[in-house]
């Protein structure tokens, strides 16, 4: 039997896990969004994710005992071996879902990537270290289109009220910390999600307040994507991303 | 002045190659020639991001992936560009996509045709770009400012987009037997249609000659095809793949390759819109136009807010 994997590589190849599905999500608006500019920025957003995904994954890659490469581990797990949380795998839905899951995603992503710049792990910090760039811009685009479309038509606020309801259960799942966070937080390897929670909150209540719109108050959470447990989204669209290295396994392409 | 002097002037510019800038005087016809053209170039950017777009989520790998989501992404910005150079001649964008969406307007019929595997992302960039690449190298001279400005820029990245479409089948070709064959497939099925690129023979183009002689066009289709054939048919052979034209051969005294006969009856069934995703392509921009409205609206709704707010403050 071989050695667990450590947390660091789990936390590795979670963080990918976020990218790689979030960018794949987004990825599928292209060529069908809903104004020219705005198709292209989520394909950039897209891009950017996908990026940083392939940083972790070689990161994780490079500290595995056996040969991986990052296609391996985008590739080649089945579905409860993927550790991304719930929120990013929600189908894109209308544009007023891919808004906010963009933005309850980014909320959570800007102010972590900011600590995590200062992990004494290196190889994390400097992947953070380039990533915050991107991922304030993902942020000041997703905030900005939160308020828009809170603000402004009686349409648009009924969809994203509806996006509310249907993602606000996935937010919480991004700060409570699986096994082997707990560890990387207890040596200080990734921030703590109790400093976080502060500034979380209040980024989003913020927005939400500046958008006209309301703070759900259901107590309910879900999550489980950190421990491979997903919900049926994932299945299919790893179905799509995987195809071509399940066909055809073994290749170079 | 009048306007025999003012067609004297811009007769004598486009003679000595000085470019037409938006504010300069210009005939009614070129004017309509450029828009009708910048237009079709600027709806043939956005349509064919679908069937590349197609297959970003399937890309094999994720290096791959990445350079197929930035390739489509330029797709994109190309048609941003070219919608503000054709705004520059007096037209909105939302008149030219509403042309577009009526079925007025037409778009490259390249995209008809359906990106069926891995390998039709490889053939798309090295034939499709390619052969635009031919046309576009010559607009960059085209005499209208802004239009030859817009293809400088657009240029660079599209031959960036060639070599790594070219990239994809070279791997293909030195893989296995699969993947080979599934290059040979993909070339079977792009090689005609991208030779139609080029439109119609000289004798047959109805606008050509016009446009030849107000220098928006500087080589005839059928100068643009043969230089096509002649570059790409080494790279075929450099890949090991067969182009699929009996009547392929090199002519020593031209020192061109000569081809067979084009398909015109296929051409001309995509161009009236029955080829085998005409349908697809505009019901996808449909949806997307009919979905995205609440959007749009919704910003325009927010702006004048904003705009109000500011104002009472
Ligand atoms: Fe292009
Ligand atoms: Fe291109």
């Amino acid at each position: 039997m071989s050695a667990p994997d450590s947390p660091l590589f789990l936390f590795a190849r979670h963080m990918g896990d976020n990218g790689l599905i979030l960018g794949h999500r987004l990825s599928e608006w292209c060529g069908h969004g809903p104004v020219l500019e705005q198709d292209i920025t989520m394909t950039n957003i897209a891009l950017d994710l996908i990026g940083q995904a392939r940083l972790y994954y070689q990161l994780a890659a490079e500290m595995h005992p056996s040969d991986l490469t990052e296609d391996d581990i985008a590739y080649l797990r089945p579905e409860r071996a993927y550790s991304n949380v719930l929120l990013v795998e929600q189908p894109n839905g209308d544009f007023a879902h891919t808004v906010l899951r963009q933005f309850l995603f980014d909320a959570w992503h800007l102010p972590f990537l900011h600590r995590l710049c200062d992990s004494p792990e290196s190889g994390l910090g400097e992947i953070a270290a380039k990533a915050v760039k991107e991922v304030s811009y993902h942020y000041r685009w997703s905030r900005e289109w939160v308020i828009r479309l809170g603000d402004g038509t009686e349409e648009s606020h009924r969809r994203m009220t509806q996006a509310l309801d249907d993602l606000w259960i996935y937010r919480e799942e991004l700060l409570l910390p699986s096994d082997w966070e707990q560890t990387l937080i207890r040596s200080e390897i990734i921030p703590d999600p109790d400093v976080l929670r502060p500034e979380w909150q209040h980024a989003i209540h913020a927005t939400l307040s500046e958008a006209g719109l309301p703070i759900p108050q259901t107590p309910v959470i879900q999550q489980g994507g950190k421990n491979g447990i997903h919900t049926e989204h994932l299945g299919h669209l790893l179905a799509e991303l995987q195809y071509m290295q399940r066909a055809y396994p073994g290749q170079v392409w | 002045m009048t306007l025999v002097d003012l067609q004297k002037r811009f007769d004598e510019k486009i003679e000595a190659e000085v470019k037409i800038e938006p504010k300069d005087w210009m005939p009614d016809g070129y004017r309509k020639t450029l828009i009708r053209q910048i237009s079709q170039h600027a709806h043939s950017e956005v349509v064919g991001m679908l069937p590349e777009g197609n297959w970003i989520t399937r890309a094999p790998s994720l290096r791959r992936k990445a350079a197929l989501l930035a390739k489509v992404q330029d797709e994109g910005g190309h048609g941003l560009y070219l919608y503000a150079a054709a705004e520059t001649l007096g037209v909105s964008r939302e008149e030219l996509i509403d042309e577009l969406l009526c079925g007025k307007a037409k778009y490259s019929s390249i995209f008809n045709y359906p990106a069926l595997s891995w390998a039709d992302i490889g053939a798309i960039g090295w034939l499709v770009d390619g052969a635009a690449i031919m046309n576009q190298v010559m607009l960059q001279r085209t005499s209208y400012g802004p239009y030859s400005r817009a293809m400088i820029r657009i240029c660079k990245e599209e031959s960036f987009h060639q070599r790594q479409g070219y990239e994809i089948l070279l791997t293909l070709c030195r893989g296995s037997d699969e993947q080979k064959a599934m290059a040979q497939d993909s070339l079977n099925r792009w090689w005609w249609p991208s030779l139609m690129m080029f439109g119609p023979h000289d004798s047959e183009s109805t606008h050509s000659e016009q446009s030849m002689s107000w220098k928006i066009k500087r080589k005839s289709n059928d100068e643009l095809r043969q230089a096509f054939v002649d570059a790409t048919v080494p790279q075929a052979r450099y890949l090991g793949l067969t182009i699929p034209d009996p009547d392929l051969k090199w002519n020593e005294s031209t020192g061109h390759w000569e081809f067979g006969e084009i398909d015109w009856e296929e051409f001309w069934q995509v161009v009236k819109g029955n080829g085998i995703c005409n349908r697809q392509r505009l019901k996808d921009r449909i949806r997307a136009h009919e979905e995205g409205a609440w959007v749009r609206e919704a910003a325009m709704a927010h702006a004048e807010k904003q705009r109000h707010r500011r104002d009472v403050a």
